[in-house]
């Protein structure tokens, strides 16, 4: 299992769910991948997103006006 | 004799209408997944949450919130760059705004269609109803969206499906025609029915639709911005500008687009490396992004409409932090510009 980051910085929702989605799709199961958004929406919008496909969010933290979400690839 | 579980695809805006519509399906037992275009219009909670005094509001996406109470899966797919053709020639015209909606309801069926193909899908599902909307929801414009998406017989409308010829999941028996409905006009009575019977209690009810080219201010806003541009085209960042803050356009070559609140100002200040800004610094103000080429009296011009909107506005000086694209700043005091004098016909 790896570990990747995606910047998703900038990009109002759904844009940073569409950039998850997208990079999920390229990764093995178990790998997590560490988006980091400036939408706060993304809080909502990525955890929702994981629970009707599958993955999971094994972090979630905001700083700096950053929110960073973790989330591990689980099997589609 | 296996019987073969039967997939479809529904078109997800997060409305009522393709919620029902997908549930209606699955209740006939078709393994369904959600689908769901990012035009860069599209309304979200989010966009409005930019402006504090919206914080309290649910930011969520109802897409995505529909999928979850379906149970279903939701892809979202990026269509902003194919999108501009629709936009900017749409071959059926305009809406009331500049909203496109029958060419536009044909290219997510078409998109719809391209990914059944390439995804091993049966059939389409949409919750559009015959009568609801004026230019792209009509009987007599339902059949052109089918013909020129590609999509033909493979197209299912389950909330008006009684209205319209069998479509081939109904010939073939994958979904009983008897089971889906005959819902028409703009009267919402039935879906809330629908939706009552099957147990949804929340969902959206955008009054407008669920895209911003549907919205007249937003519409004259991106008029605007190509006829100042003296061009037909945009960029995603154009567009998501164009739903934030006070846009005042005092000479035809330059517009300002000033936060209203302190979500605006957090919003706009992404941008400072793609526009000139101005920026109180002696008094509580906000943030204003300059859009063209200015000079110096512009600048000038630009900083009195400005402090004109700071705490500063009854001040006689007020001073402000100017920031070329280079990145240079240089602060300027400046008499702010009496409201009376903010002409009427500058606000876009």
């Amino acid at each position: 299992m790896s570990h990747y980051t995606l910047d998703a910085k900038r990009m109002m929702c759904p844009m940073p769910v569409i950039k998850t989605q997208d990079r999920v799709a390229e990764l093995q199961v178990d790998d997590t991948l560490e988006v980091i958004c400036t939408d706060p929406g993304a809080l909502n919008d990525i955890p929702a997103w994981c629970r009707i496909n599958g993955h999971e969010v094994v972090g979630s933290k905001e700083e700096n006006g950053e929110v960073i979400i973790t989330v591990k690839v689980g099997e589609e | 004799m296996v019987s073969t579980q039967r997939k479809a695809v529904a078109l997800i805006s997060g409305g009522l209408d393709s919620l029902l519509a997908a549930k209606a399906v699955m209740e006939q037992g078709v393994h369904v997944e959600g689908i769901n275009f990012y035009t860069g219009f599209c309304v979200e909670g989010h966009t409005h949450a930019i402006r504090k005094k919206d914080k309290a509001k649910p930011k969520r996406n109802n897409a995505l919130w529909v999928a979850e109470q379906l149970g279903i899966k939701l892809h979202i797919v990026d269509v902003i760059e194919e999108y501009k053709d629709i936009v900017i020639n749409p071959s059926h015209g305009y809406g009331a705004h500049m909203n496109p909606c029958l060419d536009c309801k044909g290219f997510m069926v078409k998109k719809a269609h391209q990914w059944i193909d390439e995804h091993g899908f049966d059939f389409i599902i949409t919750g559009e109803v015959i009568g609801q909307r004026p230019m792209s929801q009509r009987k007599d414009t339902m059949p052109v969206i089918a013909r020129e998406s590609g999509a033909g017989d493979l197209l299912v409308r389950p909330l008006c499906a009684q209205h319209l010829p069998p479509t081939l999941p109904e010939q073939e028996g994958w979904l009983d025609r008897e089971k889906l409905f005959d819902f028409s006009g703009r009267t919402r009575k039935p879906q809330m029915a629908l939706a009552e019977k099957y147990g949804f209690e929340d969902y959206a009810q955008p009054a407008g639709g669920c895209c911003f080219l549907t919205d007249e201010h937003y519409s004259k806003k991106f008029v605007d911005l190509w006829d100042a541009r003296g061009e037909r085209k945009y960029e995603l960042d154009d567009i998501m500008l164009l739903k934030v803050g006070r846009h005042i356009r005092p000479r035809k070559h330059f517009k300002i687009i000033i936060s209203r609140e302190e979500g605006e100002n957090n919003f706009l200040s992404g941008y400072r490396k793609m526009f000139a800004s101005l920026k109180t610094t002696s008094h509580a103000g906000p943030l204003a992004l300059l859009d063209g080429e200015l000079t110096d009296d512009d600048i000038e011009l630009a900083a009195r409409i400005v402090a004109r909107y700071s705490q500063g506005r009854s001040a006689e000086k007020v001073e402000l932090e100017f920031t070329g694209k280079d990145g240079v700043s240089r602060l300027m005091e400046v008499v702010p510009m009496p409201p009376s004098q903010v002409q009427e016909d500058w606000h876009i």
